[in-house]
């Protein structure tokens, strides 16, 4: 186990530094930040002092060793724009968006896991069609349509729901949250549900399909030989053998809910790292966009860690590591 | 044998409604199994054996239904049974064990998992005294350290020894009748062997009645006490099984006693029956057999009624063997 983490962490190191010089790659080809930065008006003297205060005189590969460098101490580079480390700025951003997407995948695993087994179990019946049409369209309708739709109906026209912002947050181990305040729960009700959407759906159909596929599997038939209630043969046996997959679908999947939440975040105005970014990119504010990513592939690297452990103990036939199995 | 019987199957019919129509999985179908008794259920592959086990336990699955037919055993008729009767009698006084030990056994769930809760299903126990149960029924089965065993996961064992570990389940609840769906087929012939023989001995042992399925006679010949054959969802004959290896009457059974390769006719070229089973879709009346039968005649397109051409034997057949 321990060897295991270690070459992880080897990998994920590699990963990140193959990923930060991509990211370079990207940056300097979307144009000259410092035709954005500097005052039209500033004269040739001026242009050049902000170019080199900010380190663009030199090279690419310079510039790329002077941020390794840097990286490899904690600091990812100061924003063009604000002049505050770039890490800081995203670190104070991105409570908001893990709130956000925990919430939406939180909807998303209680509402989809029951909803496809039901589907599963009957998927001839009424019930069972009707849960189907419904993750059809989540799946089909595009996120931004549905959170203007949102908008229209519970902002615009009923008035129950704020259509921007955080709301009231209350500070828990020093991080503000919105989900403990009433006024917080109501603005966070319509970006969760519009982010939870597409993922309700894609659990939906994951668990439909493993439940189909595993009530017609013999272990069920003979748990139901034995005389278990239905409950444990569904509750026991047939979930904790589909959780399998699901399991790991919804490790990838807040990795990606977290990235993605950028549509979601601009239509509510929700100050989380979605909107920092789209902003960074509008300004070429190269530090923010790069630490941006380096810090949601790190979560990425997390995540699928602690999906591979999890798995592992759900699964007796994986063993991390490799270690082959005792006979 | 005094008394009633254990099981009585009397006039089974087990239909599946699909979409292309009507399949007569097991159509008219009868038998007794009596108290701790062994009962060969014999036949071709998709001959219905499956579904009439599982017929008996109450787990046949939509689109099935049993259509006709009672199942009475121990006094009771088991088609008329609610879910909550049902939860009595599935696990605790009727117990099934399948083909594949490999696909029995939930592979995610500890065996310890797996059969405490075949036991608390049915009865009012700790998890300790469930777990003595559970021991007690692996060692009957001949697995020796129960203990380490019971720890393990399904794919840390062999396919022999998963096997062992379903039946110990089925015995579990000491249940008055257990339904074996060719639990050795899967298996070497060195292990089923074993298998064959410690499930005699258990069963022997504990008065538990048997229903084994099988195609293969020759596991039949030195297991059981009495033989019922069955054709394309139909009965075909049925009596001890001494008699009907010696002396088959029904052309179908005779058939299948003779493609099994025996020692004293070695060098000879097995003898096949002829053609194919036909489709359960598009079976009409009259005997399904006929087609690949010798003495079929005109008189074979009607269905034969059941006859008792000696006592204890019975046989579905207008042109019985000599
Ligand atoms: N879900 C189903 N829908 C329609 N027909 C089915 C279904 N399940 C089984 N059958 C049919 O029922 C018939 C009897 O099947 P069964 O499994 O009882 O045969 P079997 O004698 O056990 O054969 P085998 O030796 O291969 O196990 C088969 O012809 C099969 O095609
Ligand atoms: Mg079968």
């Amino acid at each position: 186990m321990l060897a295991y983490a270690i070459r992880r962490l080897g990998q994920s190191l590699f990963v990140l530094v193959l990923m930060s010089f991509l990211v370079f790659i990207g940056v300097f080809a979307i144009g000259d930040p410092i035709e954005l930065l500097v005052n039209p008006q500033a004269d040739e003297v001026e242009r050049i002092r902000a170019t080199a205060a900010l380190g663009l005189d030199k090279t690419f590969l310079e510039q790329y060793w002077v941020f390794l460098k840097g990286a490899a101490s904690g600091d990812l580079g100061k924003s063009f724009v604000y002049n505050v480390p770039a890490l800081s700025l995203i670190l104070q951003k991105l409570p908001a968006t893990i709130e956000l997407a925990f919430v939406a995948m939180v909807m998303a695993i209680f509402l989809g896991i029951p909803l496809g087994l039901v589907a599963g179990l009957k998927p001839d019946s009424l019930v069972g069609r009707g849960i189907m049409a419904g993750s059809i369209l989540g799946f089909s309708l595009p996120t931004f349509w549905v959170g203007l739709v949102l908008i229209m109906v519970f902002s615009v026209n009923l008035g129950w729901l704020p259509s921007n912002g955080r709301g009231e947050t209350t500070l828990v181990a020093g991080i503000p949250v919105s989900f403990l305040t009433l006024d917080g729960l109501a603005h966070i009700a319509m970006p969760a549900v519009n982010l939870a959407l597409f993922k309700l759906s894609l659990l939906i159909r994951l668990t439909r399909a493993g439940t189909r596929e595993a009530v017609l599997q013999d272990y069920v038939k003979f748990a139901r030989a034995k005389g278990l209630t239905q409950g444990r043969v569904i509750g026991v046996h047939v979930l904790k053998n589909i959780l399998i997959p699901i399991v790991t679908v919804i490790g990838l999947e807040l990795g990606s809910v977290i990235a993605f939440a950028i549509v979601t975040e601009s239509i509510f105005a929700w100050p989380g790292t979605g909107k920092l970014l789209i902003d960074s990119i509008n300004q070429l504010d190269r530090p923010v966009i790069v630490a941006y990513l380096l810090v949601i592939v790190t979560l990425f690297i997390v995540i699928n860690f602690v999906v591979d452990v999890l798995y592992s103990m759900l699964d007796p036939r994986v063993r991390l590591g490799g270690a082959a199995a005792a006979h | 044998m005094s008394g009633p019987p254990l099981l009585q199957v009397d006039g089974l019919r087990m239909h599946f409604f699909t979409k292309a129509g009507v399949v007569k999985a097991v159509d008219d179908v009868s038998f007794s199994v009596g108290r701790g008794e062994i009962l060969g259920l014999v036949g071709e592959s998709g001959s219905g054996k499956s579904m009439t086990g599982y017929s008996i336990i109450g787990l046949v699955d939509p689109p099935g239904r049993i259509v006709e037919g009672r199942i009475v055993f121990d006094g009771t008729d088991l088609t008329r049974l609610d879910a909550a009767a049902w939860r009595g009698v599935r696990g605790s006084r009727i117990a099934m064990i399948f083909q594949d030990p490999m696909m029995t056994l939930n592979p995610v769930l500890r065996i310890d998992t797996q059969i405490v809760e075949a036991v608390q299903a049915h009865a009012d126990v700790s998890r300790e005294s469930a777990l003595a149960r559970a021991r007690e029924a692996l060692v009957r089965v001949g697995i020796a350290s129960p203990d380490e065993r019971l720890r393990a996961y399904p794919h840390q064992f062999s396919g022999g020894m998963r096997q062992r570990v379903a039946i110990a389940i089925a015995l579990v609840n000491g249940p008055d009748l257990i339904i074996a769906d060719e639990p050795t087929t899967a298996l070497d012939v060195t292990i089923q062997g074993q298998i064959l023989f410690e499930m005699q001995k258990v069963c022997r042992e504990s008065g538990t009645a048997l229903i084994w399925i099988t195609h293969d006679l020759s596991v039949v010949a030195g297991l059981a006490d009495e033989v019922c054959v069955m054709y394309a969802g139909r009965f075909v004959e049925s009596g001890p099984v001494a008699d009907i290896l010696d002396r088959p009457l029904h052309p179908y059974s005779r058939g299948l006693i003779d493609s099994v390769p025996s020692r004293n006719a070695r060098g000879r070229p097995l003898r096949q029956i002829p053609g194919m089973t036909p489709s359960l879709l598009s079976l009409g009346p009259g005997c399904p057999f006929r087609d690949r039968c010798t003495s079929a005649t005109a008189r074979c397109a009607e269905s034969p009624s059941v006859t008792e051409p000696s006592p204890g034997r019975r046989l579905r057949c207008f042109h019985p063997n000599a």
